[in-house]
């Protein structure tokens, strides 16, 4: 049995939204999305492969830090090729007794003494029933820890009200972030997320073991993993509330990342479908197939996503672009239903980031905000707190974060990510971070029921941008579905090519990572992708 | 004291309520428990600032291992405004008009510009906010300019790519910016990057130089190997003339 991690809205919607509008921009999301799924069935990554080998249970790195599944990933790569898969070859390599197990081989593999094949008849059932039963085993342990989180959560109980709070640490080291986030939690934080450091999402490796050195935040690997949530697992007992965990299943090493933080029982994992590809240059394609697999993985690990539609609203202005924050939460409801991702785990994105001096802008706020309420009433929506007009002057932020704490009650947002008054000036001080909880439960105590009492008036100014906003955003699914497909390219492809998201021009051939992509052949075969598929359809999830 | 209109004195204190009271306000935070004797640590830093008298108005543990403090008081120092140090503008603010004129009239051309956020630094707002048709503070961006031609490059771009995309758009100046920086990262990539593009061109024939982000001080272009240094704050129309002040007509003898 999985929580529920929606806020419960008393008697009527709030807004008066026309159903068959809203139908329209579900299915016209549908139609972007379908070929997409099916270009992403159609391709493999060296990252999809790689987390493959991670889930059959290969760790561990050699003495300059290069991953073992790397080595054995490209060794197979460069004498077999990408598209058939890594599970074949590789088994049917254990099978002939190249090595007595997977670290084994990937040791001998990295100095070039094992030679891969694609093994044909009986050979190659051998060889797919023991990569199947090894990959089981890793997902036999995504399935405990799931079943463990369930079971703290019944023990020890979840937050006891909404939105859940929602910090960040980022020391760079994973044991200073680990007293920082007891800390935290201490102080009333329901969920820790640990930054990421800047630059990870381009390394096409998982570093691996205990970390003290990052930039901006802390590298992400199986180990730091491990710690963190030991640590919170101690906080949590002590508080007698389960404090979850977050990281980033995004760049280049997505689905391994993902796998790791199954294996791990993260509980929340930043997932975008478009992030990599708009800020930071990764190759569509590529974007895509890692996207649709590191999701199943989260399905099937219990795992929340977080999106990342507030990125939007960092680089376009967030009344103009209000619309296109809508379509990506459309097309990565829409991608993660295909995933197999319950609505529960779909914690959509958006964020409190018009321009202050703006007239009306808190109105507009909370229009948006409830539009994102209405239009997805079981996702654990995510309200990101403002950064682009947090100008340094930290008293006029303090008040503007105390608006973006009220429009989240007023609007019965889910999970609510912390503003600090500091934002762009330093890293927060642990007094920034205690002030700014100060002013979360201020708002939240002295106002958290105002759900109840906020009804916009029929007709009235909310009403009205509300149903605007999702206009423009069918406006645009349909402007992007009658796309020209110039380049053969799914529509949706052809307009991230175009620019239209962002203002950057995207093409599916260029971007990083695009070496580690291939069409799988005939006959591909990944026992990771099978098993996850079976599970996805046994939850109804898939198209 | 009179109230009337003064000649701008040599010195000056802070201004709380009244001219010369010298009134601040700080805040921090001690790693102490909260008790009496955290409380008088708290004035002591305070009296150790300057502070004279301290009044602390505020004091709150947070957690059990740490107190924050609100302090005001009057500070004993006194501001010496003729030995204040600042880079001032040394070169006249235009208009996006007379940006384009002059390098319509006196460059021939359109001028190139080339800009990237360097290392590891993926925050392009600073320099979106300088290129960008949207723009900052108002401002439009350099891409507005009908006489500028912008390639910006964006995010964690190599300098090796930065250098060979300068040379292939013939960049007459290249604008770098660091956002967030840990470490002194961003020092350390824009004095490789002023390196790279001094090999990588014969003296004098590189583009302009120009670096900017917050943490950067604006007078340490020399130190970093670049023409100039951009701090907070700066908006497009300030690089703008900056731009033509040091690469067209007159302003093109640099100092």
């Amino acid at each position: 049995m999985s929580t529920s991690t929606t806020t419960p809205r008393p008697g009527p919607p709030p807004l008066d939204l026309d159903p068959t509008v809203v139908d329209r921009a579900r299915r016209l999301a549908a139609r972007l999305g379908d070929p997409v799924v099916t270009m992403a069935r159609e391709h493999t990554t060296v990252s999809v492969e790689r987390a493959t080998l991670r889930l059959a249970g290969l760790t561990g790195a050699d003495h300059e830090g290069v991953p073992w599944v790397n080595h054995l990933v490209d060794a197979v790569v460069d004498q077999v090729g990408l598209q058939h898969g890594v599970a074949l070859p590789v088994w049917d390599a254990l099978d002939r007794e190249e090595a007595p197990d997977l670290a084994g081989l990937a040791r001998r593999a990295a100095s070039g003494a094992v030679s891969f094949r694609l093994p044909e008849r009986g050979q190659r059932s051998r060889a797919r029933r023991a990569a199947t039963s090894a990959v089981r085993t890793g997902m036999r342990r995504l399935d405990r820890q799931r079943a463990a989180r369930d079971r703290l959560v019944t023990r020890l109980g979840d937050p006891p009200r909404r939105p859940w709070i929602y910090l960040i640490v980022a020391t760079g080291d994973i044991y200073e972030d680990m007293a920082q986030a007891k800390a935290a939690a201490r102080g009333g934080a329901d969920i820790i997320a640990v930054i990421r450091s800047t630059g990870q999402s381009l390394l096409d490796f998982v570093p691996e073991g205990a970390t003290r050195e990052g930039f901006a935040g802390t590298y992400a690997t199986q180990e730091n993993f491990r710690l963190m949530r030991a640590a919170l697992d101690e906080v949590s007992r002590e508080l007698g509330r389960y404090v979850r965990l977050t990281n980033y299943a995004s760049g280049l090493c997505m689905p391994e990342i993902a796998a790791l933080a199954g294996l791990e029982r993260l509980d929340m994992m930043l997932n975008d479908s478009m992030y990599g590809i708009l800020f930071r240059d990764i190759n569509p394609v590529r974007t895509f197939v890692d996207q649709r697999f590191s999701r199943q993985v989260h399905a099937r690990a219990g795992i929340v996503i977080n999106t990342g539609e507030d990125n939007y609203l960092t680089t376009a202005d967030a009344v103009d672009a209000a619309h296109t924050v809508t379509v990506s939460q459309l097309m990565n409801e829409y991608f993660g239903r295909e995933a197999g991702l319950a609505d529960w785990q779909l914690g959509l994105g958006h964020a409190f980031e018009i321009e202050p001096d703006r007239p009306e802008s808190f109105r507009m706020e909370l229009a948006h905000a409830l539009l994102a309420r209405q239009l997805f009433p079981d996702a654990p929506l995510k309200w990101m707190p403002p950064t682009r007009h947090m100008t340094g002057d930290i008293f006029r932020g303090y008040l503007l974060d105390g608006f973006f704490n009220l429009a989240g009650a007023m609007t019965g947002q889910s999970i609510l990510l912390v503003g600090m008054m500091t934002e762009a000036v330093v890293t927060p001080f642990l007094s920034d971070r205690d002030l700014a909880l100060q002013n979360v439960n201020y708002v939240l105590g002295a106002a958290g029921g105002l759900t109840e009492d906020f009804r916009p008036p029929p007709d009235g100014f909310i009403q009205t941008r509300a149903r605007q906003v999702l206009a423009e955003a069918v406006g645009l699914l349909e402007t992007i579905t009658a796309e020209e497909s110039g380049r053969g390219w799914a529509p949706l492809l052809e307009a991230i090519a175009d620019g239209t998201f962002g203002h950057m021009r995207r093409p599916a051939d260029q971007g990083k990572g695009l070496d580690g992509v291939a069409r799988k052949a005939e006959g591909y075969d990944n026992p990771a992708t099978t098993l996850l598929e079976e599970w996805v359809a046994e939850q109804g999830g898939g198209r | 004291m009179s109230t009337g209109p003064q000649p701008e004195p040599a010195v000056v204190r802070p201004y709380g309520d009244t001219t010369g009271d010298g009134m601040v306000q700080v805040s921090f935070t001690l790693p102490l428990p909260h008790d009496k004797r955290a409380e008088g640590a708290a004035l002591q830093l305070a009296q150790k600032m300057g502070m004279s008298p301290a009044m602390l108005v505020h004091a709150k543990a947070m957690g059990p291992e740490h107190t924050f403090f609100v302090v005001y008081g009057s500070v004993t120092h006194l501001v010496d405004l003729s030995a204040v140090q600042v880079v001032e503008r040394d070169f006249p603010l235009l208009s996006p008009k007379e940006v384009n004129a002059a390098i319509k009239k006196q460059l021939r051309r359109p001028l190139v510009v080339v800009g990237a956020c360097i290392g590891t630094d993926a925050h392009t707002v600073g320099i979106d906010a300088i290129l960008n048709i949207k723009g900052f503070a108002g401002e439009k961006g350099l891409e507005y300019y009908s006489e500028v031609q912008v390639v910006n490059l964006g995010a964690q771009v190599l300098v090796p790519e930065l250098v060979e995309r300068a040379r292939a758009e013939r960049a007459d100046a290249v604008l770098v910016s660091q956002v967030v920086t840990q470490r002194d990262a961003h020092i350390h990539n824009t004095t490789a990057m002023s390196a790279a593009f001094r090999e990588a061109f014969p003296a004098g024939q590189a583009p302009l130089l120009v670096v900017g982000g917050p943490r950067f001080e604006e007078g340490a272009a020399a130190e970093l190997g670049v023409d100039r240094v951009f701090g907070r704050g700066t908006t497009p129309a300030e690089v703008a003339s900056y731009l033509v002040h040091a690469l067209v007509g007159e302003g093109r003898a640099r100092p």
